[in-house]
Order: C-alpha cells, then sequence, then structure tokens
C-alpha cells in the first residue's frame, strides 16, 4: 500500500463531513428531512462497505460519490410514474415561441440586469435562483445539474436517468428556456 | 417559407443550438445555421449571453460554500455520530 493513501475515520464522520453531505443533498434536491435522510443513509451505507475503500481517493470524495448515487434513486423514483411537473413545466413554455418559433412578444428575452459582466451576485439574487431551480421538474433538475455542476458525462447521464440522447438535449434546452424566464420575471 | 427565412425565423431552433454548443461542438451545418440566425436575431443573442451568465451564477450557487448558510443541527448530529459508534461497536 502506498503512503498516500487515504484512511477512514468513521468516528469523525459527522464532525467533518455531515454539513457538506448536507449542503450538497439539499441543493440538489430541496427537501431538508429527505437531505437528512440520505445524510444518514450514506454514512450507514459506507460503513456497510468500508472495508472495500481502497484508499485511492479521500474520504469525503467517496463518501460523496455513495450520496451521489442516493440522490440519484430519489430522482428517478420522483420522475417515474405520471411526470405531471412535467407536463406543467411544458405548458409553461408553451407561449414562448410562436409557431414558425419566432419569440412571442410576451415573452422574448430582455435584459433584466444580470448582463453585467461586473455582476454582483447578492443574497436577493441567490434565494431568487434557488426558487427557480426549484421550480423545475425532478428529472429536469437531475439533468441540468448532472451536466452543468457535476460535468457528468451526457452518455453517463442518460444511463442513469433512463433518457435517450435526444430527450436529453430536449431536457436541456427547456430547463434552461424556463430557468431563464423565471429569473427575467423575478429579477427586474 | 424558403431554407434561409426558416432559420432566421427559428429562435426555438436557435436556442436549442445554443444550448447544445454549451455542451458539445456543433455539427458544421448546425453551426452555420446558428451563426446565420444570430447575424440577424439580436434577442437570441442576448439569450446566449444571459444563458452562459445563468449557467456560471448556477456554479456559483452550488460551489459557494457560505459558512454557516447550510448547516445540520447539533442534535441531529450527535443523534447520527451516536448511530455509526453503534454500528461500529457491532463489529
Amino acid at each position: 500500500m502506498s503512503a498516500e493513501s487515504y484512511l477512514l475515520n468513521p468516528h469523525q464522520w459527522v464532525y467533518a463531513h455531515a454539513d457538506y453531505l448536507f449542503a450538497y443533498a439539499i441543493r440538489r434536491i430541496s427537501n431538508e428531512e429527505q437531505a437528512k435522510d440520505l445524510v444518514q443513509e450514506t454514512f450507514l451505507a459506507a460503513l456497510e462497505k468500508a472495508d472495500r475503500f481502497e484508499g485511492k481517493s479521500s474520504e469525503r470524495t467517496w463518501l460523496t460519490a455513495i450520496l451521489k448515487n442516493k440522490i440519484i434513486d430519489v430522482y428517478r423514483k420522483k420522475s417515474s410514474g405520471l411526470n405531471r411537473d412535467v407536463q406543467e413545466a411544458e405548458h409553461e413554455q408553451q407561449d414562448f415561441f410562436e409557431a414558425d418559433g419566432h419569440w412571442t412578444p410576451t415573452h422574448r428575452p430582455l435584459e433584466f440586469g444580470i448582463e453585467d459582466v461586473d455582476h454582483i451576485v447578492n443574497k436577493e439574487f441567490n434565494d431568487i435562483l434557488q426558487r427557480c431551480l426549484q421550480k423545475l421538474p425532478a428529472l429536469w433538475m437531475s439533468v441540468f445539474t448532472m451536466k452543468h455542476i457535476d460535468d457528468e458525462d451526457t452518455a453517463i447521464i442518460c444511463a442513469e436517468l433512463k433518457v435517450s440522447p435526444s430527450n436529453f438535449w430536449v431536457i436541456i434546452h427547456r430547463s434552461k428556456l424556463n430557468l431563464r424566464a423565471c429569473l427575467q420575471k423575478n429579477w427586474r | 417559407m424558403g431554407y434561409l427565412r426558416r432559420i432566421q425565423y427559428n429562435c426555438k431552433q436557435a436556442t436549442f443550438l445554443i444550448e447544445k454548443k454549451m455542451i458539445r461542438p456543433l455539427t458544421f451545418r448546425e453551426l452555420i445555421e446558428l451563426r446565420i440566425h444570430l447575424a440577424g436575431c439580436s434577442v437570441c443573442v442576448l439569450y446566449s449571453k444571459q444563458s452562459r451568465i445563468i449557467n456560471k451564477m448556477v456554479q456559483q450557487l452550488f460551489y459557494s460554500t457560505m459558512p454557516g448558510e447550510i448547516k445540520l443541527d447539533d442534535s441531529f448530529k450527535k443523534e447520527l455520530q451516536d448511530r455509526i459508534e453503534e454500528e461500529l461497536n457491532k463489529n
């Protein structure tokens, strides 16, 4: 074993990683109770497979990977079934464009104060951004964050969330349309 | 409507290509279509700019670990560590 390999110290897990993992979870699923449960499940699952920890990544990276898989399970569960949230989100953008694809006068993008390069982000803006993200359907949110935040490979996202490649691009497009519209509407 | 007109009018397709381009390189044909569209559509130029900024802001939101902003309460943490110790003692 190389001297640089990482070790696990479960006695310090909560102290060292619980807040980090909780923040990681809550930004992705926006439900406090569920995020707490996931943190707990992550630690317990980690204990079970601690003997398979090879020390190649840091303790935190390893724990985060376990949590990530649990979050994907949540996404999958949420997006199976009727998908009412997807229908609603699609409905919301049905009159963004005319039949020929042109922006409708009421929904075309306008400058709304984020265009400045030196724009200083403040808490108020972050709150609105967070709320607009939360309005996205669970499946869209997961595709969006796995791509734009985690920089995950497109093929892996499609496989893990069970979406076709063409649907992946549609979701990427639609998520941004709704997110941008929500920000324009609420940040003035 | 001719091919060119269709590209010039279709902001929906242009915004789709803008989003795609941020993730992977467009095909030659897609790239030409987008260039033609953006050359005549200031609204989609603005969209493109906003979209890139929004990505940055979302990343900033996810990665900004403003200390003390998102935290678990101490009692939950204590229970959690107790639970872990309990599991450890089983073995």
